[in-house]
């Protein structure tokens, strides 16, 4: 790739478009997985009773639940990204192509 | 208890965490199991049927390497999860569970959210990036021959700890399950991956690894489903047995001390998290898909599969807490004489095993114990394909060779021969470490994934200013603050040397090597003014735009 297409590429509205929208997603999704990871392990470590807090009338604990939302919202998250990357994002990266032309 | 679990704490983290080994120490071989042997052999026969129609298809190096790129991304998610689900994170997992309850709970969770991250941040750019191996993206705009060396030398140093790590527990675990001698058991997984990889290539490592997931999942389905029948789908019925029969009553049912103090805690997220994402055969799967799309698709799969797998564990771990604790059946005699209590045959990690006796009868458990025992292949077939592509396309193919093109059947060659010698070097090595405390090996493997493959591949891909100089002082570094603070911490220092404390009081590094590997590459790559450095840099914009759209992307092979 020379200077002049790279200068092409990165001048095109679209190509800027996806880049900016895609990091911005995968940097906010990113940081919500973390935040919910290791909220649940700093309670872990400074406040272990609060997960073995009693629900309803039986034995099961708060800490069951969250254990098992937490698995869910890895999987959850998973697929809201491949849901826009595999749809939106590969849309616009098809522009992208087309209008580069021989570039791409 | 306590005492016990704090006791058995550094066995469990490393073998039931990392997937290691899942049988330690001393075991006894039993009577030959014919049903469990039957099973198997009928699992051997249809794999090695599978490596020959591989092995007609398997003509390029890029068919041997990455399946011609022809995976699908439910296939390669598939893949991805049998490689996680190995042997001991099935039994390990399960025994944690058994022996401490909801701890077992936090491990899985541990493993299961670096996976969602690595599809954010890095899946789509490896693809986009890569041909064969990891050092094909880090070394894409830096100098070949240091980078790839680097890289190869962290690829290498992971794949062998974690196949000294696995065939000791295959051994052991056959010894135990089938009645076979440890060398004959520790021979014949070194010959079956021999096979597989050297005739079948990626493609057959990766159906061995999906039909084994397949098995892995239903049998762990059943047995989930007959626990929960037994309680009339009922969680509150099935928490209430078990507090009544454990020790440990209601503690069971909340976090007991496992992850106790932050430091500890935040070390063992890095690692796992960071850990998985330089995991060579774990990379090596995103080239075995046709493009980026793909590659996004397989990680949703796998950490779909993954988390189901876990939540099965739980359950598993559960049943066995009431089923095989307090059962005469499954109970050490010879141990509870010497040690009291009530510890069952081959220790905690065979809780699952046990289970699937009480729920299946003799049949079921040899199913489950084929299916182990398949795990433990699967696996080291993986292994094994990942550390002979270092050695052949890292090593011989761009750095010794580095002049003139590689003839492309030459160093399909050296990798068959690589495969070979990596299969006869692992059977030496886990005959030799027969009788040596491994609980640090798997844990030192991802402490290297981490702190020398992890950074350089993530900087490659994330930061313009890289330069090789950074890249290469700094992920030497990383690995060797890695393997130092292994030695000077509690596992090694005081379990194997036999001294009195710890010089280093963390069982994990890595959030502290993670952090020496990213400080140097940033500190040895901004003060680089040197010419090349300066091309190194400007080279990352073209790097990035094919790293975005895919533009001159590896694709499949036509078939």
């Amino acid at each position: 790739m020379t200077k002049e297409q790279i200068e092409q590429v990165k001048n095109n509205p679209k190509y800027q478009k996806l880049v900016s929208e895609r990091s911005r997603f995968a940097w906010t999704l990113s940081i919500i997985m973390l935040v919910v990871y290791y909220a649940f392990i700093m309670t872990i470590a400074f406040n272990p009773e609060a997960l073995g807090t009693k629900i309803g009338d039986g034995v099961m604990t708060i800490g069951i639940p969250i254990g098992i939302a937490i698995i869910f919202i890895a999987f959850v998250l998973a697929g809201i990204y491949v849901r826009r990357a595999n749809g939106e994002f590969d849309e616009l990266t098809r522009e992208v192509r087309e209008e580069l032309g021989d570039i791409a | 208890m306590k005492k016990l679990l704090l006791l058995t704490l550094p066995l469990l983290l490393t073998v039931g965490a990392f997937a290691a080994g899942a049988i330690e120490g001393e075991v006894q071989k039993q009577p030959l199991n014919i049903s469990a042997i039957i099973m198997f052999l009928i699992f051997v026969a249809g794999t090695l049927g599978i490596t020959y129609w591989a092995s007609k298809r398997t003509k390029t190096a890029k068919d041997f390497y990455t399946a011609g790129g022809g995976i699908t991304g439910f296939q390669n998610g598939m893949a991805i999860a049998g490689d996680y689900m190995s042997a001991a994170s099935f039994l390990g997992i399960s025994g944690l569970v058994y022996l401490a309850g909801y701890d077992g709970l936090i491990y899985s969770i541990g493993f299961l959210v670096g996976w969602p991250i690595i599809l954010f941040l890095i899946s789509e750019r490896l693809r986009n990036l890569g041909k064969y191996t990891f050092a094909d993206v880090a070394a894409y705009r830096l100098k070949q021959t240091p980078i790839r060396t680097l890289a190869a030398f962290g690829s290498i140093a992971t794949v062998i700890l974690y196949l000294i790590a696995q065939m000791v527990g295959a051994g052991k675990l056959i010894q135990l399950l089938f009645g076979l001698p440890y060398e004959l058991a520790v021979v014949l997984v070194g010959t079956l991956m021999i096979l597989y990889v050297t005739f079948g290539g990626m493609l057959a490592t990766t159906w061995v690894q999906i039909i084994k997931a397949i098995l892995l999942l239903s049998g762990a389905t059943f047995m989930a489903l007959a626990v929960m029948s037994h309680f009339g789908f009922s969680l509150d019925a099935m928490f209430t047995a078990a507090i009544e029969v454990h020790g440990k009553g209601e503690a069971i049912m909340a976090p007991g001390g496992l992850v106790s103090d932050p430091i500890s805690a935040i070390s063992l997220g890095v690692a796992l998290m960071f850990g998985t994402a330089g995991l060579p055969h774990i990379l090596m799967r995103f080239f075995t898909v046709s493009d980026a799309k793909e590659a996004r698709k397989s990680v949703f799969y796998a950490t779909g599969f993954i988390g189901y797998f876990y939540i099965l564990t739980f359950i598993i771990g559960f049943g066995a807490i009431i089923m095989v604790l307090n059962n005469p059946e499954y109970l050490d005699l010879a141990k509870q004489a010497i040690s009291g209590g009530s510890p069952i045959l081959g220790g905690k990690n065979m809780a699952a095993i046990h289970l699937s006796h009480a729920v299946g009868g003799n049949f079921f458990l040899g199913f489950i114990s084929a299916v182990a025992f398949a795990t433990i292949l699967a696996v080291v077939s993986g292994l094994t394909l990942a550390g002979a592509s270092a050695i052949s396309h890292d090593l011989y193919a761009n750095v010794f060779n580095k002049h003139g093109e590689v003839d492309e059947a030459k160093e399909m060659r050296v990798s068959k021969i690589a495969t070979v010698a990596l299969g006869i070097l692992s059977v030496l090595l886990g005959i030799a470490f027969e009788q040596q405390n491994i609980a640090f090996v798997v844990g030192l493997a991802f402490a290297i994934a981490a702190s020398a493959n992890f950074p350089v591949l993530f900087l490659s891909m994330f930061w313009s200013k890289l330069t090789t100089r950074g890249a290469v002082i700094g992920g030497s570094l990383g690995l060797g603050t890695a393997i130092l603070l292994v030695i000077l911490g509690p596992i090694v220092w005081v379990q194997i040397f036999g001294n009195a404390e710890a010089i280093f009081p963390y069982k994990y590094p890595a959030l502290f090597s993670v952090t020496v590997a990213f400080i140097a590459i940033w500190f040895f790559s901004i003060t680089d003014k040197s010419d090349a450095a300066a091309k190194e840099i400007e080279a990352f914009e073209a790097q990035d735009i094919r790293s975005q759209t895919g533009i001159g992307a590896e694709g499949a092979s036509e078939h």
